[in-house]
């Protein structure tokens, strides 16, 4: 979005809370797969995969607080808004879909993937309404 | 909100990322006001009538008085 230090800052805090979430995730698909865990570790086990992506919001609004750019700093909070409303709308469609029988059960983070393909698009959006060299 | 910076950039021969440097700003910011498609904050318009020794009235054209003018 921008060569800002923020924005440099946000970027190393999401690699390497992608990193963690990696380890976590394959940690607790091994730990299951193999019946390691029972009891409240495997409730811990379980959502430590959560948390790191929990990070990556929080890294959002950190970057949101750090970023000193009120323009770039606009442009992502118009992402975010774009995000939220995608993710919110899609999860209330297949909510009442899914209570109607019309459709499967989907586990409820993919919220959260809905939620970062928002953010996409809301680059996208921002891209082609106001022309700003956002990711998209 | 129309404004005059791309001239007063222009008679002092600044690029965009010269004066984005002066006023510690991205360069796509300076476009986006430049260009009408951003209204900067109170702050940040005063940086920028300081910087070119104006006031923000001889930088930014005021959207009332505009609309006034039309009628």
């Amino acid at each position: 979005m921008s060569g800002s230090m923020a924005w440099k800052r946000y970027n190393m805090r999401v690699i390497w809370l992608s990193l963690l979430y990696a380890i976590f995730l394959l940690g607790a698909i091994y730990a299951f797969k193999h019946q390691l865990l029972s009891g409240l570790v495997a409730y811990v086990a379980a959502i430590l995969p959560a948390l790191p992506i929990i990070g990556i919001f929080g890294a959002i609004g950190r970057y949101l607080v750090e970023e000193e750019d009120e323009y770039v700093r606009m442009l992502m909070v118009r992402q975010t808004l774009w995000a939220s409303a995608i993710a919110l709308s899609a999860a209330t469609i297949w909510g009442f879909l899914q209570s109607f029988n019309l459709a499967g059960h989907i586990d409820a983070y993919y919220i959260a993937v809905v939620w970062f393909f928002g953010l996409g698009v809301g680059g996208c959006i921002n891209k082609l309404t106001l022309g700003a060299p956002v990711g998209c | 909100m129309e404004n005059r910076l791309r001239v007063l950039r222009a008679e002092r021969s600044w690029s965009q990322q010269d004066l984005a440097e002066r006023l510690e700003v991205s360069r796509q910011s300076v476009n986006a006001i430049e260009t009408g498609r951003y209204d900067p904050s109170l702050p940040l318009a005063f940086r920028i009538a300081e910087l070119f020794g104006l006031t923000i009235e001889d930088v930014f054209e005021s959207p009332s008085r505009r609309s006034s003018k039309a009628i």
